[in-house]
């Protein structure tokens, strides 16, 4: 049996303004590695902000996380800093690439603040990744010269960058066309089956939801089918 | 973080907004050169107008005040200890020499604080001009030392000063003096001395120190001629004008001569303490206004780095949603905020450098001071540290509250915000 990579047990939210209400209720569950899951759930049943708490970015929750056998409770900023830098990938809707480097600078980013690797040795695995994903050839580009797809893509290498335990996407295939949204999905697709990789992608795309090895289904702030 | 990733995305978010970093970097710049210039003008006109009272007052003046003695005979009196209340005290007819002078001046030469000693003579003469005798004064002096530790030869603008010494009563007109008695060089005046003798002297040159009130009354005499003036011996001085190292120990040194040679003995601070007042009141405006012009500046750079961040929102947003911590976006930060501090603090440097130099060599030329010809500039590092340390300050501060605000930026608000 796979290790478990991330562990959340029940897991509440609630936002005060401008009224308490409770958005997450009582959320638990596991990943193991190499899971290829997926989160869906009509808008606003709370799959986005689960997404946001599991990825330690969202410290105001009840309940607690375990990152690989870690719990991510009472963390300071910064070490939560150093967990997302070493451990999580993300893939976000939108790229937020960087325009003032290059493709490749922008992969190498995360992989040089951990600063495990020599920058020589982050740039031959920055080029790596953007080989995997076939866009090794516009490396030297800036992100303004690339289309949508294309710059979806490089937002994945960087999120691949430090080999990290889980990819987290928040709708990455949100802006992209029928085709593109094809090409994501076979790169985590391969990621999951070809590299072992674990991936939790929260999407409204029900087609894309069903082809994931897993489908978590919230409604309401609770997790009705998994 | 390492401090080449760090500078690499500081160096990317400045190039970005390179047009408004420039901005910010010339009001830095502007504010130091004013400062630097400013400092720099105000402080060489203070040295120039105290360097008048200091370059020709003593130090440490030794003299014989005329006063009444401070213990009155009858208090040396066993039989009349205690307190004796004594009406109508006058001072005693005293001789106004300084006694065994010879021994005191070796004393004082030999003394490591001080720098040198000139004796004086003091005395009050009448010019006569035809049937008016205009009062006047004259100043028996060692020419050599005189010249040495007083800058005489600034002073007399016509003539040499040395003349004084090789001609044999010779005599030093203040120029206002020489005016009224229409004496030209090498003319032959008449005076006549306190005690009623009368005695020709040649004029060997014209003085003139800028004070107006001095140039009226006053002339130089050698101390030989002064002494014949009086009808004294070769050993008669009245004043003994000492000039230290260090002016700085003058009232302390003052205290101890006193002391030790049984004088009156004054400083130069306690005489001339007005000069020190004006002098600081005039540096502390100029450290303001240049201390505003800096704090305005600063202004700038904190607007522009507020823009920088509110334009940067989504780069600080994935940079820290991808592992950097708010201490390495506030790092980054601050070090744009010093970058253009040091950038445009070190080019104020060497625009305030040219500055000064262009002011010091305007001409600046007045008839109250002969030996000026350009306006006075002092060209004191300190300023130049006090520059560079403010310029760092002021942007670091400018710095720091964008920073703040940038490293405390919720990556999930603008994230989810899209």
């Amino acid at each position: 049996m796979n290790p478990k990579i991330l562990e959340a047990k029940h897991i509440s939210k609630y936002f005060h303004d401008p009224v308490t209400m409770q958005v997450l209720k009582d959320v638990s569950f596991d990943l193991n590695k190499g899971d290829f899951v997926s989160i869906t759930g009509k808008s606003g049943c709370g799959k986005s902000t689960l997404l946001y708490i599991l990825s330690t970015m969202d410290t105001d929750y009840e309940g607690d996380l375990l990152l690989d056998g870690v719990n991510m409770r009472n963390r300071k900023e910064s070490e939560l800093a150093r967990v997302r830098n070493e451990k999580i990938g993300f893939v976000f809707q939108f790229h937020y690439l960087l325009n003032e480097f290059t493709v490749l600078k922008n992969v190498m980013l995360p992989g040089l603040k951990l600063a495990l690797h020599s920058e020589k040795e982050v740039e031959q695995r920055a080029y790596e990744k953007l080989k995997i994903l076939g866009i090794d050839k516009e490396a030297f580009k800036k992100p303004n010269q690339l289309s949508g797809g294309q710059k979806q893509r490089v937002a994945i290498a960087r999120a691949l960058i430090n080999n990290p335990l889980i990819i987290m996407g928040d709708e990455p295939t949100g802006n992209l066309d029928k085709k593109n949204s094809e090409i994501v999905f076979d790169i985590f697709q391969e990621l999951a089956t070809k590299y072992n990789q674990t991936l939790l992608i929260v999407t409204h795309d029900n087609e894309f939801a069903a082809r994931t090895q897993r489908v978590i289904e919230m409604e309401d702030g609770k997790i009705i089918k998994m | 973080m390492k401090l080449k990733l760090m500078t690499e995305i500081s160096a990317s978010l400045l190039l970005a907004r390179w047009k408004q970093t420039l901005v910010a970097a010339i009001g830095v710049t502007f504010s130091i050169t004013m400062f630097i210039a400013l400092l720099s003008f105000m402080s060489g006109l203070n040295d120039l107008l105290d360097g008048l009272i200091i370059n020709r007052t003593a130090h440490v003046r030794l003299y014989n005040e005329v006063k009444p003695p401070e213990i009155q005979p009858v208090s040396r009196d066993k039989k009349f200890s205690g307190h004796n209340f004594i009406h109508t005290i006058r001072p005693k007819n005293e001789r106004q020499e300084i006694y065994n002078n010879a021994e005191i001046t070796r004393v004082l030469r030999k003394d490591p604080r001080v720098l040198g000693v000139a004796p004086k003579i003091t005395t009050q003469v009448f010019y006569n001009v035809g049937y008016i005798d205009l009062p006047g004064s004259i100043n028996g002096i060692d020419v050599g030392e005189e010249n040495r530790l007083f800058m005489f030869k600034d002073y007399v603008t016509q003539g040499n000063y040395m003349d004084l010494k090789n001609t044999p009563n010779s005599i030093i007109l203040g120029i206002g003096a020489a005016k009224k008695m229409m004496a030209s060089i090498g003319d032959v005046i008449q005076i006549t001395t306190s005690k009623g003798d009368r005695m020709q002297l040649k004029v060997v040159g014209y003085f003139q120190s800028g004070l107006q009130d001095i140039d009226n009354v006053q002339s130089y005499a050698s101390l030989s001629t002064a002494q014949k003036l009086l009808g004294e011996s070769n050993t008669y001085v009245t004043d003994l004008q000492v000039k230290l190292k260090d002016i700085t120990i003058a009232p302390q040194l003052a205290k101890e001569y006193r002391r030790l040679f049984e004088v009156d003995a004054i400083d130069i601070q306690t005489a001339n303490s007005q000069f020190e007042t004006g002098s600081s009141v005039r540096t502390i405006i100029s450290f303001a206004v240049g201390i505003t012009l800096l704090i305005v500046a600063g202004f700038g750079i904190y607007n522009i780095l507020n823009m920088m961040i509110y334009e940067k929102m989504d780069s600080i947003a994935i940079l820290k949603a991808t592992g950097f911590s708010g201490r390495d976006v506030n790092r980054v930060f601050i070090s744009i905020a010093l970058s253009i501090g040091i950038f445009g603090g070190m080019l104020g440097l060497l625009f305030g450098f040219g500055l000064s130099a262009l002011i010091d060599n305007l001409p600046f030329d007045t008839p109250a001071l002969p030996t000026i010809k350009n306006f006075p500039i002092n060209y004191n590092p300190k300023f130049y540290l006090i520059g560079t340390i403010f310029s760092i300050v002021t942007t670091y501060f400018a710095g720091y509250f964008p920073a703040r605000k940038a490293s405390r930026i919720d990556p999930v608000v603008i994230i989810r915000g899209k």
